[in-house]
């Protein structure tokens, strides 16, 4: 890139004293971090340091009981300065938690922050080896003077400065996504958002009304849906998929095919006459299959943007060359059966990844039944069920008669805190949408018998625990402790048994209800894989993306300039996903409006005297880094820095050995694979095994 | 072959070691989630982290058996979730490769693993080395002849 900005040169405060020069023999500074009692408690400290402090190179060696504290960071620039250290060994926790900290930290001192080796002692030593306290300890050496070893021979790498594109890429129009983008676009930045159905919305659109505050949830979240279609740095591109991204942190390019909907949207003015005329009617999958729709439609009412599509699969049209009856009902001729998916390309400084959830699916020979018994339900069945703009009005129907329930039982943790079925995790809301619904039913019919059959009651949010307390005093909603072991189905009546062990009863008992709704937990949505890979982006045990950290970087993702908001990084209610994608757009505007942004120089490099131009790394990358130049020794490989991701897969292959992998050449590896493999004695296998064979000669 | 005489006594005291090359991405995570979870595993693993398992150049895998290492892991993420795209291809083949060429130079396939361990799967990482340790210490150290 041009002009690269060497990151250790342009601090003003930095002290003026001149650095040694690399060239010369290492000096190294070693400081093991105790963190409190989380490696000291396992491992023999003073004796690592001991072990340490005698190898070649080491010129101070120090404990410290928390080194990423302001303590622990000044006590290291101190001895810097202090022994003219010119690289330094922190051996701590993992590099994936505090290496920029770290780097930072010696860039103070003056350092090239490059100059830094990491060496992993709390979780990939003492959390680990806890029981072993000895052999811990001994490992724990043995990391310290591999760390050694590659600090001694790391060299001064410049990170380059690129430009952020002032625009963001917003997956997902969730109330998460929605809310990120407006966030974004109201501090002044271009946004894309993408969204696969053919309106924004998302799960809050089919919510009747929200917990624990009882709001109508689309007349919360509907005025944002239309703020988001007006805003002038909005471009809303709905029924789309994201097919590709490529580049890197503020710089990336991304693919979006725009599915035809077989209407022009510009022409379409929602006005509904093309489904009135429509032949066809299937399930409403936004009603939750209770509704119907016709095959030209829009979801729901409040849908955005109110534009009608055509459901290819249903649509007479598509299957037989025949109908047309909706062009005949448009007045606008908006509708176009030769419509084609279109490819966009945009170009975007971050992204934010708001792919939201799928709602657990209860298996097919389950015990409770929901694939045989028509009046089983799922939570957001009852959603659609009990709302207003539902199939049927706000009136809450069993499905197998149309009649008025008077018995309802919910079930609790269906598809959640099951080990069996994968899902060990709690889908934080279950309980409260239980409560929420109770409330609703006995709102409408007063007379309802409602019961609760529940493992744990989770209310641990603003305002829950009252709710909970509220359905029980004022509405008189029973909770029944206990799993449900066994429904049975009265054929005559279509009511349902429920056969259970209430503990807190220490009793089975069997109880008729007309209805049962079974509050099904979160999972990851199948889209959200698929962005996944897309992305490059890891995933949790419970299958939801996995934030950079737990507690700290819970928004950011491994990737650079890649953030989360919602339900894709885990099940949470409304104010924590709409939280968090405040959080996520606060995030890529903190990158954005920096206009230029640092990357890790951890890039190849191409030795041309070594090259003979075989063009093995132009097979090799998967990005096209490598480029063939002609030169005065001939056809020779380059690597385009900007195009670089690092991985050093070219390095590998290499036959010449012609490639550099800043920051893991074959030299510095192969430095850590010797170190590992010395014994007490500093020599490695083979060396006490000549020494050996040298004696019985 | 009389210095083979003593291998009972080596055997007892006998503490494989264990050279892991882990992708920053997935496996050198997964190997933090253990550590963050607590799991427990031997100690005779000593992990190298690179970007990618890409990165591993075949002569990294030799130079450890050659400089007495007594097992290599390569890990990366699993296959089509690279974060490099498809660093991880390169390292099956080359896994392919050195498991022939190991086996034909005398080396127990026990001893050399490719393994793909994602970024969330601290269990995995911990059960692997487990493996391989429990695996080693059937084995015994590297026969002279193998070392060829």
């Amino acid at each position: 890139m041009s002009s690269p900005e060497p990151l250790g040169e342009n601090d003003a405060e930095r002290p003026q004293e001149p650095r040694r020069k690399t060239s010369q023999a290492p000096r190294i500074g070693v400081f093991v971090c105790h963190c409190g009692s989380n490696i000291a408690g396992t491992v023999d400290m003073p004796k690592v340091t001991e072990a340490v402090e005698k190898v070649p190179g080491v010129v101070v060696a120090k404990e410290n009981k928390y080194t990423c504290s302001d303590l622990g960071q000044d006590e290291i620039i101190k001895a810097i300065k202090e022994n003219d250290v010119d690289r330094v060994v922190v051996a701590a926790c993992s590099p994936r938690m505090h290496e920029p900290t770290f780097r930072s930290c010696i860039k103070e001192a003056g350092l090239n922050p490059y100059m830094l080796q990491m060496v992993n002692l709390r979780e990939q030593c003492s959390w680990v080896h806890s029981r072993e306290k000895e052999k811990a300890t001994e490992k724990a050496a043995d990391l310290v003077k591999m760390g050694i070893a590659k600090a001694a021979r790391l060299e001064p790498l410049e990170a380059r400065e690129v430009p952020v594109e002032q625009s963001s890429l917003v997956i997902g129009g969730g109330v998460a996504g929605i809310q990120a983008a407006l966030d974004l676009a109201q501090m002044g930045f271009k946004v894309y958002l993408v969204e696969s159905e053919p309106s924004i919305g998302g799960r809050m659109a089919q919510l009747d009304k929200t917990f624990p505050t009882g709001d109508c949830a689309i007349c919360i979240l509907a005025p944002k849906m239309v703020e988001l279609s007006r805003h002038p740095n909005i471009t809303l591109l709905s029924y789309s998929e994201v097919e590709d991204v490529t580049g890197f942190i503020g710089n990336y390019d991304v693919k979006i095919r725009r599915k035809a909907r077989y209407v022009v949207e510009d022409k379409c003015v929602g006005c509904g006459e093309c489904a009135d005329a429509c032949p066809v009617k299937v399930d409403n999958k936004f009603d939750m299959g209770f509704g119907k729709r016709k095959a030209i439609y829009v979801p729901f009412p409040q849908a955005v943007p109110l534009k009608y599509t055509i459901d290819r699969e249903n649509c007479i049209y598509f299957k037989t060359g025949k109908c047309k009856s909706c062009v005949k009902a448009c007045a606008n001729e908006a509708i176009d059966h030769e419509m084609e998916d279109e490819i966009v390309d945009v170009k975007v400084g971050t992204i934010i990844c708001a792919t939201g959830f799928d709602i657990y699916v209860p298996m097919k020979r389950g015990v409770y039944k929901y694939w045989e018994y028509q009046n089983v339900i799922t939570g957001l069945e009852l959603e659609r069920l009990l709302n207003a703009s539902g199939p049927t009005g706000g009136h809450l129907i069993r499905p197998s008669d149309g009649e008025t329930p008077r018995r309802v039982a919910f079930i609790q943790c269906v598809g959640s805190r099951n080990k069996k079925i994968g899902t060990d995790y709690c889908s934080r809301v279950c309980c409260m949408y239980s409560m929420k619904n109770a409330q609703i039913i006995k709102e409408h019919e007063p007379d309802t018998e409602i019961a609760v059959y529940y493992n744990d009651i989770r209310a641990f949010g603003k305002g829950f625990e009252e709710l909970y307390h509220r359905v029980r005093e004022e509405y008189g909603i029973e909770f029944i402790r206990g799993r449900p072991a066994k429904l049975s189905e009265n054929p005559e009546t279509n009511s349902i048994t429920i056969r259970a062990e209430e503990t807190l009863l220490n009793k089975i008992t069997e109880r008729e209800f007309d209805l049962i709704v079974l509050s099904t937990g979160l999972k990851p949505s199948e889209g959200s894989l698929k962005i996944g890979k897309i992305l490059s982006l890891s995933l949790s045990p419970d299958g939801f993306f996995m934030e950079a950290h737990p507690k700290l970087r819970p928004v950011d993702t491994a990737v650079e300039g890649i953030y989360l908001a919602g339900c894709a990084q885990g099940p949470k209610d409304i104010p924590d996903s709409v939280a968090q994608a405040k959080a996520a757009a606060a995030s890529a505007a903190s990158i954005m409006s920096g206009k230029k942004v640092k990357i890790e120089p951890l890039t190849a490099l191409v030795d041309e005297e070594l090259c003979i131009g075989c063009e093995l790394c132009v097979d090799m990358c998967p990005y096209g880094a490598p480029e063939m130049v002609e030169s005065e020794k001939g056809t020779r490989a380059r690597i385009v820095e900007a195009l670089c991701h690092g991985c050093g897969t070219c390095v590998a292959a290499c036959p010449q050995k012609a490639i550099k992998a800043n920051q893991f050449t074959d030299e510095q590896i192969a430095s850590e694979i010797v170190s590992a493999l010395e014994g007490e004695d500093g020599a490695t296998g083979e060396e006490r095994k000549a020494s050996k064979k040298a004696e019985e000669a | 072959m009389e210095k083979e005489a003593d291998p009972g006594e080596e055997q007892s005291t006998y503490d494989p070691k264990i050279i892991a090359f882990c992708c920053n991405w997935c496996s050198y995570a997964g190997a933090d989630l253990a550590g963050t979870t607590r799991l427990q595993y031997p100690t005779n693993v000593r992990i190298i982290r690179v970007m990618c398992s890409g990165r591993v150049d075949p002569a990294f895998v030799l130079k450890a058996f050659a400089l007495g290492a007594d097992g290599v892991i390569v890990a990366g993420c699993h296959p089509s979730d690279c974060h490099y795209i498809n660093g991880n291809e390169k390292t099956a083949m080359r896994g392919t490769f050195l498991t022939e060429f190991l086996e034909e130079a005398g080396l127990e396939p026990q001893r050399f693993k490719v393994e793909w361990i994602a970024g969330s799967e601290g269990r995995k990482f911990a059960d692997v080395v487990k493996r391989m340790v429990d695996e080693l210490q059937v084995l015994g150290p590297i026969s002279e002849e193998g070392e060829q």
